[in-house]
């Protein structure tokens, strides 16, 4: 039993200068067999596997991960959260997340640091306009929070927004969604690392997948680092590397996995309060609890797994940013890096079965999936225990691009999420 | 960030270009004879390579003609450019 996080029990660890706090989580060579096993330790693919022991009581499972847990686009993202998607598929999908999040920190005992400090959308042109009021209506529809701001109302509720209407691309207005905000990436992967480990999920790090093993169409099991793993479930959650596992068993996915960038700046006194997103320009930012900018850049225009991304994006961005807020003229920037997302075709996942027995695709989340992670795993869970999806995910199946039946949020999400 | 050597007007950043996707899918010859599942593999399923993978890419900035590239996805390093309608070099 896991002792649990309080205030009595960070003054208690005080005393002995915090070295006796108890192991989060255990780390275990792997079994020869598991019920089922999820590839990738990132938020999702640890989410899944926490609601497979806790809702499924699968409890004889295991996640394994290359690398380190959340060192993926999990540890990489801008952290922002919002469900104030157009379509009903969408808004059913994250806002199912949304929920799971306003009361995360609690179920996990594990800080998440969720701030529903709001989302803001602007709108920079006629069509914009259109195309926000349009989505504001479908929302309210859906019972998602969401309001129109008139140019004046953007800028009493975010006062360093540039509002002027001789620049180049003038706001015109913007969306904005109180329930949405941020929270840390981080204390995701380990909140539900913790406690899928305390249920007696085995977490297996630095282990990668190297093939899937397959008695004609149902799978027996995976070839990894660490030896073979016989399962007859297998849920891959490998955002990026999707494809490259999907070739290990013989399929292929809709998917093209790109570099897409973020930068923060150096740590400043609280200046802006909730999290603004611009398509038109493609600029995002809010302010991390440290008072670092959190500014999320554009993907690269080509397939690359380098985990990099161009200069060109990052500047183009930042002339976004200036021209928006010239108050960040002379911020220095701190660092930037790279994550690997995995887009479809109409820039939505997939949660599905496949055409093999007992191999399941969580993929496809592209350049928004952080905001979907509670949701995302919990009806990945559903899916793989059932072997049939839930109401929620069904019309995120893979066959939807066989049927033509796209979830397409692209006009909707644009670019940035 | 790399450098593309365009075949018509020489090396030039990557910036001024623009990636087409995934080469060698050729256009179905008789549309209307492909049933659902061919379509969906015409359409969206790509192979998504980490390693070398050929491409198309589009000179938008600069000749506007479009190449192909054997482009090697884990580092970005360019193997070989061929014009289109050229087969793929063995790499
Ligand atoms: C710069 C950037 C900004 C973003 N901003 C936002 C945002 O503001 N809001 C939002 O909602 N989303 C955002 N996203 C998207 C979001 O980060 C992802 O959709 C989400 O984190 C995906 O989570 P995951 O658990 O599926 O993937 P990951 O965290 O990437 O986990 C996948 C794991 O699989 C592992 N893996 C891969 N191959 C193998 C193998 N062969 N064997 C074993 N393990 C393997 C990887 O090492 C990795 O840890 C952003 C992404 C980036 C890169
Ligand atoms: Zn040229």
């Amino acid at each position: 039993m896991k002792n649990k996080y309080s205030i009595f029990s960070l003054i208690k660890n005080a005393f002995s200068n915090h070295e006796n706090w108890q192991r989060a989580w255990r780390d275990p060579e792997p079994k020869k067999e598991y019920d089922a096993v999820i590839v990738g330790g990132g938020g999702h693919g640890l989410a899944t596997a926490y609601y497979l022991a806790k809702k499924h009581n699968l409890t004889n499972i295991a996640v394994v991960e290359k690398g380190w847990i959340g060192g993926g686009n999990t540890g990489r993202n801008t952290t922002i959260i919002r469900s104030n998607y157009l379509w009903d598929a969408s808004a059913g999908l994250y806002d199912h997340a949304l929920k799971i999040w306003e009361g995360l920190s609690q179920e996990l005992n594990y800080n998440v640091m969720f701030s529903q400090r709001g989302v803001m959308n602007l709108a920079h042109n006629l069509q914009d306009v259109r195309d926000l009021k349009r989505r504001t209506h479908a929302n309210r529809l859906n019972g998602i929070d969401a309001v129109w701001l008139e140019t004046d109302e953007v800028k009493k509720f975010c006062p360093i927004i540039n509002t002027s209407q001789d620049i180049r691309y003038p706001v015109l207005g913007g969306t904005l969604q109180k329930r949405a905000g941020t929270a840390r990436h981080d204390a995701v992967a380990w909140g539900y690392a913790r406690g899928a480990d305390e249920m007696g999920v085995d977490i297996i790090q630095n282990c990668e997948v190297k093939g899937i093993k397959r008695n004609g169409d149902t799978v027996e099991g995976l070839e990894t680092s660490k030896g073979f793993i016989k399962t007859k479930k297998i849920g891959i959650v490998a955002a990026g590397h999707s494809s490259v596992i999907a070739n290990m068993a013989g399929l292929k996915l809709p998917l093209e996995s790109k570099p897409l960038q973020a930068l923060v700046s150096e740590p400043v006194k609280p200046i802006i309060d909730t999290v603004v997103m611009s398509n038109a320009v493609h600029a995002y930012v809010s302010q991390s609890d440290k008072g670092e900018l959190v500014i999320g850049a554009g993907t690269d225009s080509y397939i690359s797994y380098t985990q990099k991304g161009s200069f060109n994006i990052v500047e183009e961005t930042l002339k976004a940013i200036l021209e928006l807020y010239p108050i960040f003229s002379r911020m220095k920037m701190l660092r930037q890096w790279g994550g690997i997302v995995d887009i479809c075709p109409d820039a939505s996942p997939i949660i599905s079965k496949t055409s093999i027995k007992g191999l399941y695709f969580n993929c496809g989340w592209g350049t928004g999936g952080f905001k979907a992670t509670p949701g995302s795993g919990d009806l990945f869970a559903h899916t793989i225990a059932n072997d049939e999806p839930h109401k929620l995910n069904a019309a995120f199946n893979i066959n939807r691009f066989v049927s033509g039946d796209l979830v397409d949020e692209h006009g909707a999400a644009a670019v940035a999420h | 960030m790399f450098l593309i050597n365009c075949p018509y007007c020489g090396v030039r950043d990557q910036s001024e270009f623009v990636s087409g996707g995934e080469a060698h899918i050729a256009r179905p010859k008789q549309p209307t004879e492909l049933n659902d599942d061919q379509w969906a593999e015409y359409l969206f399923m790509r192979k998504n390579i980490k390693g070398i993978q050929f491409e198309r890419w589009n000179h938008v900035h600069g000749c506007r003609k479009w190449f192909n590239v054997a482009r090697d996805t884990s580092n970005d390093k360019i193997e070989k450019i061929y014009k289109m309608g050229e087969q793929p070099p063995k790499i």
